[in-house]
Formats: C-alpha cells, sequence, structure tokens
C-alpha cells in the first residue's frame, strides 16, 4: 500500500515537473520580447549644463495646469539651496521641480528638472489594476481619474518616484503627474509648456529616436563636455525624456539605481506561476484527497470507532 | 478577562437549561441572558472598557479620514505611498488569515480528522482575517467607493493587484461558505449545511489555489519595486515563494495563538472535546509550522545565494535582516523543534506568538522600513496608528461577538 503511495506520488510530481517545464519553456521566451517603443514617440532632450536654474518651465508647468504657483520666486536661490539634496519632489501642487546639485568637479552648481520620463513600457501602467493609464503614440503617459481607486502601486512601481497623490481631498483624490501637455500641446504635435518656456534651450523637443542622435551627436562634438552616456536611454527600458549631463549622474540628482529592464519584467516570474497553479493545483488535491480516503476507509475497517464517529458529524 | 468567564459560566449554565426547549433567537443573541443582566456583565468587563476607550478617540478620527481626506490622519506621504494601515492591516493580517486554508486541506484534503476540533476555529480566524484586510483597505483606499472597479468598471488585468483583487474577493466568499455550516447549526437551516457539504471539496481546492495564488502575489507586488527595497528584502524570482511560504507557518501559529487566547478567556464557550484535544493539536500544528519555518529559512538562503548578497549581511542592514531573520525564524524552529520532541505546549505557544510577530515585523519591514531605504524613514503619523488600533478593536469585537455564539469551539447539541 505504502510503496504504491509513494510510487504514485511520484508518478505525479514527475507529470508536475514536466508539466510545469513546458509551460515555462515558451514564458522565457516570450518575456524577451522586443517592444522598442513606438515609431512616433516624442520626447525631450534635457541638456544638465544649460540649465541655470531660473524655473521658468516650473511657472509654466503650473500655469498649463492650473496648479498652485510655484513656491519661492521671489528668493529663488535660498530655495534652491534647501533643495540641494534633491528635496523637492514632484507633488500634487507641481509637476515638475527643479533641484540644485553640487558636484565636486565643478566650480559651479547643476541644476536638475524632474518630472514624468513618459516611459517606453511604464511601470505605473503595468501596476495599475484599473488600467487607468495610458501610453500614447505620440509617447505621453496620461492618467484617467475616472476609473482611479487610489491604491498608489503606481507610485510604488514608478522607478523614478514621480506620482503624487492628492491625499488632501476626501471626494476626488486622484494621482497628480506630469502628462507631457498631452491634451493641450502634444496631441496637436506642439511641445509641451515647460520645453517652450526654457530660456536657455536646454529642453529640446523631437521624436525620441532623433534626440537620441542628436544627444550622441553633442556628446560626440564637444569632447570632454559630456559624460558619454544618454541617461534615459536604457532606464526602466527606455523613457522619453533623456538626458546628457557634464558630470555622472549620480552627480547630477539621477537616480542610477533605476534598473536598465522594464519593471514589467520583474513581475513576469510570477504571472508564469498563475496558470500553472491553476491548471496544476485541482488535479494534484483532488488526488491527494482519494489517495487519503482511500488510506482512511481502508483503516476504518479494521478498527477505531470514534475515527468513523468524528467524520459522520462534518 | 477573569472576571468575564466567571460571569459568563452562569449565562452558559442557563442557555444549556433552556438549550433542552426551543432557543429564541434573542436567547442566541444575548446568550440566554436577559437584556439588562446582557449590558452589565458587559460593563463590567475591564477589557470593554479598553476597547470603549480605542474606539471613543479611533472612531472620530475615522470621520475626520472620510471627510477631509487621507492627509488627515496620515503624513500624506508622496515616497511612502503606503504605509502602516496598508502595511500592517493588508500585508500583516493576510499571511496570518492563511489559517482557514490550511486547516481545511489537513482535514478535509488530507483526511486529517485529528484537526477537526480545530478547524472551524481556524476558518473563521481566515473569514476574519481577510474581511478586515478589506476594511483597512476601505480605509486606506484613496476612493473606498470604488473599490469593485477592477471587478466591474475597467481591467488591467495583467497587473499583480488585479489578481490579488479577484482572488481576494472570491476568497472571502469561499470561506464565507465554509463558515456556513456552523451558522446553519446556530440558526437551525439544515439544508444549508447539507449543501455546503456537497461542495466542500471544491470549496477547499478553490481555497488553496486562491491561497497559494494571493499569498504569492502580496509578495509579487513588491517586484514592482527591486531598486526601492534594500536588496536583502526583495528577490523578485522568489518574493511569492517567500510571502507564500511565510503564510503557512504564519497561519498555523496564528492557530496556535488563538487557541491558547480562547482556551485562557472563554473556557466556558469550549467544550470538552476542544479543551482536551487543543494540547495535541497544538503540538501538531506546531510540527507543520517548523516544516513550513525550515522551508522558508533555506529559500531565503537560496534567494540570497542568487543574487549573491552574502557581502550585504556584514552591513547594519544585514544585521537587521539577521536579526528579523533570527527572532522571527530561527527561533521560533528551534522552539517548536525542542518543544514538540518533549511535548512541551506552553513554550510552543510562546515560539507560535514570536513567529506571529516575526512575520508582521518581516512585512513592515518590506512596505516601511527597508522601503525607500536610500530615502528618509516614514514614522507613522499617531492617527494613523490609532486607527490600525481601532480596526482591530473592531476586529477584536466582531471575533469575540461570533466566538461566544456560533459553534466555533464547541459542538451544537440538538
Amino acid at each position: 500500500m505504502r510503496a504504491k503511495i509513494s510510487r504514485r506520488t511520484l508518478l505525479k510530481g514527475l507529470v508536475a515537473a514536466m508539466a510545469s517545464t513546458i509551460s515555462m519553456a515558451p514564458s522565457r521566451k516570450s518575456s524577451a520580447h522586443d517592444f522598442q517603443g513606438y515609431e512616433t514617440n516624442r520626447g525631450v532632450l534635457v541638456d544638465v549644463s544649460r540649465c541655470v536654474g531660473c524655473r521658468s518651465c516650473e511657472v509654466a508647468c503650473s500655469r498649463e495646469h492650473g496648479l498652485a504657483p510655484p513656491p519661492g520666486l521671489v528668493d529663488n536661490y535660498r530655495l534652491l539651496d534647501q533643495q540641494q539634496q534633491g528635496m523637492r519632489r514632484t507633488d500634487q501642487n507641481a509637476f515638475t521641480v527643479v533641484n540644485r546639485h553640487e558636484s565636486p568637479l565643478l566650480t559651479h552648481p547643476l541644476f536638475k528638472k524632474t518630472q514624468c520620463n513618459h516611459c517606453l513600457e511604464p511601470a505605473c501602467l503595468t501596476a495599475c489594476f484599473v488600467n487607468a493609464y495610458t501610453k500614447t503614440p505620440e509617447g505621453a503617459v496620461i492618467y484617467d481619474a475616472d476609473v482611479c481607486v487610489g491604491c498608489r502601486t503606481c507610485m510604488v512601481a514608478c522607478p523614478f518616484s514621480i506620482p503624487a497623490f492628492k491625499y488632501d481631498s476626501a471626494l476626488a483624490p486622484q494621482i497628480m503627474k506630469c502628462n507631457f501637455c498631452f491634451d493641450t500641446r502634444l496631441s496637436r504635435g506642439r511641445p509641451p509648456a515647460c520645453v517652450e518656456a526654457c530660456p536657455m534651450e536646454a529642453l529640446t523637443f523631437g521624436y525620441r529616436n532623433d534626440l537620441l542622435r542628436v544627444a550622441r551627436k553633442r556628446i560626440r562634438d564637444t569632447p570632454g563636455r559630456y559624460e558619454k552616456a544618454v541617461y534615459g536611454e536604457f532606464e526602466a527600458g527606455g523613457t522619453s525624456w533623456l538626458y546628457i549631463s557634464p558630470v555622472p549622474f549620480e552627480q547630477a540628482g539621477f537616480d542610477i539605481h533605476v534598473p536598465r529592464q522594464p519593471i514589467l519584467n520583474y513581475v513576469k516570474d510570477f504571472l508564469a506561476v498563475v496558470p500553472m497553479v491553476l491548471t496544476i493545483w485541482p488535479g494534484l488535491f483532488a488526488g491527494i484527497y482519494l489517495l487519503a480516503r482511500a488510506n482512511k476507509t481502508h483503516k476504518n475497517t479494521n478498527d477505531h470507532e470514534d475515527v468513523s464517529d468524528e467524520t459522520s458529524e462534518r | 478577562m477573569k472576571p468575564v468567564s466567571a460571569n459568563m459560566t452562569d449565562a452558559v449554565g442557563q442557555a444549556t437549561i433552556v438549550s433542552g426547549s426551543h432557543r429564541g433567537l434573542l436567547d442566541k443573541i444575548f446568550l440566554g441572558l436577559s437584556i439588562r443582566n446582557y449590558l452589565g456583565q458587559l460593563l463590567t468587563n475591564p477589557v470593554n472598557w479598553i476597547l470603549g476607550l480605542i474606539l471613543a478617540i479611533g472612531i472620530p478620527l475615522l470621520c475626520q479620514r472620510y471627510l477631509f481626506g487621507l492627509q488627515a490622519i496620515t503624513h500624506g506621504s508622496q515616497d511612502y505611498p503606503w504605509g502602516i494601515l496598508l502595511g500592517f492591516g493588508l500585508f500583516g493580517m493576510v499571511p496570518l488569515s492563511a489559517s482557514g486554508f490550511l486547516l481545511s486541506t489537513t482535514v478535509e484534503i488530507f483526511r486529517r480528522d485529528d484537526f477537526l476540533p480545530i478547524e472551524r476555529l481556524a476558518l473563521l480566524n481566515g473569514l476574519l482575517g481577510y474581511f478586515f484586510a478589506v476594511v483597512f483597505l476601505l480605509v486606506d483606499l484613496g476612493m473606498p467607493w470604488r473599490l469593485t472597479y477592477p471587478m466591474v468598471v475597467s481591467f488591467g488585468p495583467a497587473a499583480v493587484l488585479f489578481l490579488v483583487a479577484w482572488h481576494v474577493a472570491t476568497y472571502l466568499s469561499v470561506q464565507v461558505a465554509e463558515m456556513l455550516p456552523a451558522v446553519s447549526e446556530w440558526a437551525d437551516w439544515p439544508g444549508l449545511k447539507r449543501f455546503i457539504k456537497k461542495i466542500t471539496l471544491g470549496l477547499t481546492i478553490a481555497g488553496i489555489i486562491l491561497s497559494t495564488l494571493h499569498q504569492g502575489a502580496l509578495g509579487a507586488l513588491f517586484c514592482y519595486a527591486p531598486a526601492k527595497i534594500h536588496p536583502l528584502w526583495i528577490a523578485p524570482e522568489f518574493q511569492w515563494l517567500h510571502f507564500f511560504v511565510s503564510s503557512i507557518f504564519a497561519g498555523l501559529c496564528m492557530v496556535i495563538v488563538v487557541s491558547w487566547l480562547v482556551k485562557h478567556t472563554m473556557t466556558w464557550r469550549c467544550d470538552r472535546r476542544f479543551l482536551s484535544t487543543l494540547d495535541g493539536i497544538t503540538l501538531g500544528l506546531a510540527k507543520g509550522a517548523a516544516l513550513a519555518l525550515i522551508t522558508y529559512l533555506v529559500i531565503k538562503l537560496v534567494a540570497i545565494a542568487h543574487d549573491q548578497e552574502w557581502l550585504l549581511l556584514i552591513s547594519g542592514w544585514g544585521l537587521y535582516y539577521l536579526l528579523e531573520l533570527g527572532l522571527g525564524t530561527v527561533v521560533p524552529l528551534v522552539i517548536f523543534a525542542y518543544g514538540v520532541r518533549h511535548s512541551r505546549v506552553t513554550m510552543v505557544r510562546w515560539g507560535a506568538l514570536l513567529a506571529v510577530a516575526g512575520i508582521v515585523w518581516n512585512r513592515l519591514n518590506t512596505v516601511l522600513i527597508c522601503y525607500n531605504y536610500r530615502l528618509h524613514q516614514e514614522i507613522p503619523y499617531w492617527k494613523e496608528l490609532w486607527v490600525v488600533l481601532t480596526v482591530l478593536g473592531f476586529y477584536f469585537i466582531v471575533y469575540r461577538f461570533i466566538l461566544y455564539r456560533i459553534p466555533v469551539l464547541f459542538r451544537w447539541r440538538q
């Protein structure tokens, strides 16, 4: 009896293992898919070396989206001082912020603009369980407040920590984040408000593929002026906003721990497990049940009245 | 709690006398006491005074939350979107509620009838744990009235949270169905019990599937933040397995702890079968928990080996990690191994309490303490903590209310 059961369990285990290998194989292949983003994906190239920290982009942004005017415009430098460690981040009142960063390699400070980077494969979109996010062919990652439940998983998922939540609203809290000025500008092919407002031409609007060429050309043409990399080319699977910097990116306030593949890739291992559990568990546990019952009936015929007593009570 | 049980023994004494005849609904609800006696008994119980104090402050805080938004009771942190409300309420409560599927599997699938006396307690613990995890969600979600949106309005089926939402909702209904036999005995609806009995096997297997997936999915949720959480607490390939396996011993240990508490504070409500078998059952549960603990420990080490994080272990975070793993996993494991071998039931119970605390600690570490470890630490606002306490207060009240009445700790005698 005992030997028979273990052999059967062993066979079951083998079948399960085979089934899992078979079902794992195609899923691994499909995870190495190669979505390179839309051809029409627009983007912005940010040249960190050109930004002087005037924060005109912040003003233009808050005006465009009807947000509260950014703080500290009168006493600009003091505010930027406070932001030295990147203390200011995007929140419900600011879709973009400029922070000051000191680099030991330079005698002057650097200023870095932060906003939604509009990833090619956005983590917020893949994490959203009500599909509130859309990646438009123009490249913008836009958000629909009408279906949002307010779970804030997108805020956890965003590798750049961009989405902010309107915690102070009881009835209409929602995610607040840059939408690339999609409704008012991008959908008509116009650059976003911040780009138009920049007096230093630190921001260049265009097709992402073109911008990558522009960035590489700038790096090539002025040797020694830039780090030889474009931040956003591969980060989180590639972003619409691209950056070039005169110093190593971590010194200019960039998060260099952002993975180089789309965040979705980290979740795929689990998603592949789901169909396996759904298909294997029922047969496996029904089998165990049958074995256990057979075992019990066999035992009951020999002895122990209280066991059958207990069973009948259920 | 002692004075209550003394009081209640009277109540049950009366109830058993009445039970021979036809018991009215009021008798069932007020435990055979007159309404006046029942209220008097509530007031003399010091536990109720503590609960009253918690709720007296907590209910206005809840009103504040719904009138003025989450900002009113939390820090409203943009860097820590999930605070202690979810960190404890959802991520901490759900593994402790794995008890339902574990014990129904043990009894209904593995046919271990020796665990039958505790099956209903485990089922109830599971059901209430999930229900109150949802209550915590209703407090924490920005728009709680849209809780059903992922089911009816807008679908994001590729998201891990979509799976969690569907599975928790389905599993909650499965657990309600699994508790119905007890309710049907209490309410005298024998037909209902017969029906549920026919579909028990299906319900149980559904429970295993749903639990495996959403316990795992809660872990997989953190795979969305692979670079934000300290590497020791996140292993994208193994995260779902860590969460699933740890829910096994968490659920079993929670049953040990709850049954321990119930045995001492509600002795009057337990029948002889429950009281006489509990020690043996506790040791059996501890044996199961020990197996899950050692499995968990091994796959935690596998994750460290896989990601080559050995050097991280000698950093400050590494010591903290070893402390968590040592106190929450290794110590209970040693206690269980020794306690089961030498039949030291009380020792095993303390070990179970430690494991329960350890698993909640692990979840809090993942959600809060080791999340955004390169940024500032988020220390919860006292109001948020108090709201957690308040929901736990409601949990306690409902739990106790049901245990007093529905045949969970005792068998219904017709």
